[in-house]
């Protein structure tokens, strides 16, 4: 005789899926973009990397512990934090800094707010854009491709693509596809962001809608305008923000509709500052601007309940 | 009114979300052994969805399988028969796995399983007769809800039916019954359509089953295929893809003819009546034999049992006597499942009543029986996506939260069928069906209070 069995409510199975496995999923497509950061600009940037993770890691254990809430670093949540933020730093930065951002973004951010899946904001590109604000002159100093062949970091320096292309000057198509271009830590090489963004979709991570219809919609837009569209989709940060930054769960639409929507307006924006505005921050901005129109967006695209309409219908 | 001629589907039609569970038919191979006389049994009068029924026998009374035990009370009901023969023993309260408490008739059993003298096979001239035979027969919806199948088959005049959908898509793992009533008893399921599609005056009966049944598929369309030519044309097997819920009814129908199922309505007003295929063949046996419901294949199985099988049993039977029978645990059992994994419900206790709409006990070891702790919500939007009815879960936690029912209602919780979808696929393992249903409640609670 069986008695005192556990009750509860169905289902009684599950998948596999936990946040633990899809985080490590975003870190491993991350790994090629951490790969080409070391090749491009040295161990200086593996450093970086290792400093955001690290204190990202600390913040979250000591605020969760400080807020006497349950401890979430295993979730690994805040190492993909860590790491996206690193990658949206230039390689010259005072680790300091850095830090700063890790710590903004991970108690700013993300645990006032109630922690993972509560921050309206992306914690890595807000933790960028405060960077940007307090030190202007280190977040825009470009260190220049293997500057650690020729001299030191803060004297081998460039300009990014599209600064270079504001002043009238070409860069090479082949130069942005492998990342031998100025620019933060990840977004240079596009090569290594599309591994990514393919191990992303086949491990169902995330569905393609957000990174396509963003580029798309910038594509469009340099079409229209009469811009390089390809140079449009590989410079500046469009490439690793469309795949990693606005895919991000917590401050995307969770419907399919209102993620076309959220992209599309991301794209809109991004063109839009890249080409008339004076920041050079089109798409950490336009990103955020979305994010924050995410409740929005969802409420206008929410999917009509199955036998909505047919009900409807029915009664006229 | 000109009579369109509805043809037969070759594919099913697309549905939306789902899931692929894992399969776990471990048992669809074991042929059905009936399990010995029990010693007793216990049949609680509520066994169906609807008004409980009344005992119509006293303690001490002999009662052969077949006699009448309880009588359904008013329109929503189905009657109760012994389904042993032997002694009524005590009539008392028990409590049914739902947690509710309900009046229950002990049958004592004499070993000797007499079929009554009395069962005799239904005439049948009339419609009216045919409806009339289905309440007496004391089916009820076999595949787990457990509605009254004479109420449902009843359809009102101003409703006009067209379609009938027979449900084998059994979607939930490890439940391997309605495969084998499709193998074992196909000429029954056969011809009970047969019979549904005459006295219904339908113009076609559609067989759901899901792909990952290649020999019940073989044998069904064999048998379609032997039957007159007339009846040939209106029945047809469908292969649904193995993606839970097909089984749903809305989503069968969907599935099966394209149609909607409005919100807050049912299968009937799209023209389609769904039934489940074992009882389907229960109605065909009936009329030929007389003998009403008394009996259930059930599957057991889970990886605390020894010897999976596929039971058929006297309803009342307990769980244990069942679970002695197929070798008893093989290791401590932590969870009891009525029904399946998605949608089963948990047993205290394996003291429980086999029910008419029961299929399958599952009993698993204790390291299955704990699920993941619940994680905050990532908003990662799978519960969206899986939601065969296109509800947003995560949405309605929300609204939960700020208990707040105006929202509910928009968001349409009322038409969640709990099936568990979106629970089974949240990687912050959220208990989503259990917040469904306070969401159901306190929608419920609200519309009381303002007296509608």
């Amino acid at each position: 005789m069986e008695e005192n069995l556990l009750v509860s409510a169905s289902p009684h199975i599950t998948s596999k899926a936990s946040t633990t496995n899809i985080m490590l999923d975003v870190i491993i497509a991350l790994v090629p973009s951490m790969v080409a950061s070391v090749v491009i600009f040295g161990f200086r940037a593996f450093v970086i990397i290792v400093d955001t993770v690290f204190v990202s890691v600390l913040a979250e254990y000591i605020s969760r512990k400080v807020m006497k809430r349950e401890n979430t670093v295993y979730d690994l949540s805040a190492v993909v934090t860590g790491i996206l933020l690193a990658l949206n730093l230039p390689v010259g930065i005072n680790p300091i800094y850095a830090a700063v951002g890790s710590i903004a973004a991970i108690v700013v951010v993300k645990q006032m707010f109630g922690g993972i899946g509560n921050n309206f904001v992306n914690p890595a590109l807000t933790a960028r854009i405060i960077l940007l604000s307090s030190f202007p002159t280190a977040m825009t100093t470009w260190a220049a491709p293997f500057w650690y062949k020729s001299g030191t970091v803060d004297a081998v320096t460039c300009a990014t693509p599209l600064a270079l292309r504001n002043n009238g000057e070409t860069v090479a198509i082949k130069d942005l596809f492998f990342g031998t271009t100025g620019g933060c830590l990840g977004e240079t090489c596009a090569l290594a962001i599309l591994i990514g963004f393919v191990y992303l979709i086949v491990r169902r991570v995330i569905s393609p809608i957000i990174p396509l219809s963003y580029v798309g919609t910038v594509a469009v837009m340099s079409l229209l305008f009469g811009t390089d569209v390809l140079f449009e989709i590989l410079s500046g940060g469009l490439l690793l923000g469309a795949v990693f930054m606005a895919t991000d769960y917590t401050t995307s639409p969770i419907n399919a509709k209102g993620r076309a929507v959220f992209a599309v307006g991301c794209g809109i924006l991004t063109y839009l500052i890249r080409n008339y505005a004076n920041l050079p921050e089109g798409v950490s901005f336009s990103i955020l601007i979305m994010n924050i129109l995410v409740p929005l967006i969802e409420r206008a695209t929410s999917p009509h309940p199955f036998g909505e309409k047919e009900s409807k219908n029915a009664k006229v | 009114m000109e009579k369109t001629f509805l043809s037969l589907p070759e594919k099913p039609y697309r549905t939306r979300g789902g899931v692929h569970v894992l399969h776990k038919k471990n048992t669809c191979n074991c042929e059905s052994v009936i399990m010995p006389c029990p010693k007793k049994v216990i049949l609680p009068m509520v066994q169906h969805i609807g008004t409980p029924c009344k005992p119509v026998v006293k303690t001490g009374m002999q009662v052969a399988i077949g006699d009448l035990i309880a009588e359904g009370e008013g329109m929503v009901s189905a009657p109760i028969h012994a389904t042993v023969s032997g002694r009524v023993g005590k009539i008392t309260k028990i409590k049914l796995p739902t947690g509710h408490i309900e009046d229950a008739v002990i049958l004592e059993s004499d070993g000797e399983m007499r079929i009554s003298k009395k069962i005799k096979p239904p005439v049948i001239n009339t419609v009216q007769d045919f409806l009339n035979a289905v309440n007496t027969s004391g089916l009820v919806g076999l595949g787990g809800a457990g509605f009254p199948t004479h109420v449902k088959i009843n359809v009102p005049d101003e409703k006009h039916v067209d379609t009938l959908i027979v449900n084998c898509a059994e979607c939930e793992p490890y439940i391997t019954t309605d495969n084998r009533e499709a193998i074992e008893n196909t000429d029954n399921v056969i011809n009970g359509i047969i019979l549904m599609i005459r006295m219904l005056s339908l113009d076609r009966a559609i067989i759901g089953i899901e792909n990952n049944k290649p020999e019940a598929i073989k044998k069904l369309k064999k048998a379609i295929k032997e039957c007159k030519e007339k009846e040939k044309q209106k029945i047809c097997v469908l292969s649904l893809k193995s993606r839970y819920p097909q089984g749903a009814e809305k989503v069968i129908i969907k599935a099966a003819v394209n149609r909607v199922v409005p919100m807050g309505k049912m299968p009937v007003d799209t023209g389609c009546i769904v039934m489940n295929i074992t009882s389907v063949a229960f109605i065909s046996s009936y009329i030929r034999t007389g003998i009403p419901l008394v009996s259930k294949r059930i599957t057991i199985d889970g990886s605390a049992i020894s010897e999976p099988k596929n039971v058929i049993v006297p309803i009342g039977t307990m769980i244990k006597d069942i679970i002695d029978f197929c070798g008893g645990y093989k290791e401590k059992c932590g969870k009891l499942i009525s029904g399946g994994p998605m949608m089963g419900i948990a047993l205290a206790s394996d003291r429980f009543p086999i029910l008419k709409q029961n299929n399958a006990i599952l009993a698993f070891n204790e390291k299955d029986a704990v699920l993941p702790k619940p994680t905050d919500c990532i908003r990662c939007g799978k519960c969206v996506q899986s939601c065969p009815f296109s509800l947003m879960p995560v949405a309605i936690e929300k609204a939960v939260k700020l208990n707040n029912t105006e929202e509910l209602e928009r968001r349409g919780v009322m038409d969640c069928m709990e099936c568990g979808t979106c629970a089974y696929n949240c990687p912050a393992h959220r208990p989503l069906v259990q917040i469904m249903r306070q969401g159901k409640s306190m929608v419920r609670n609200t519309s009381k209070k303002q007296g509608v």
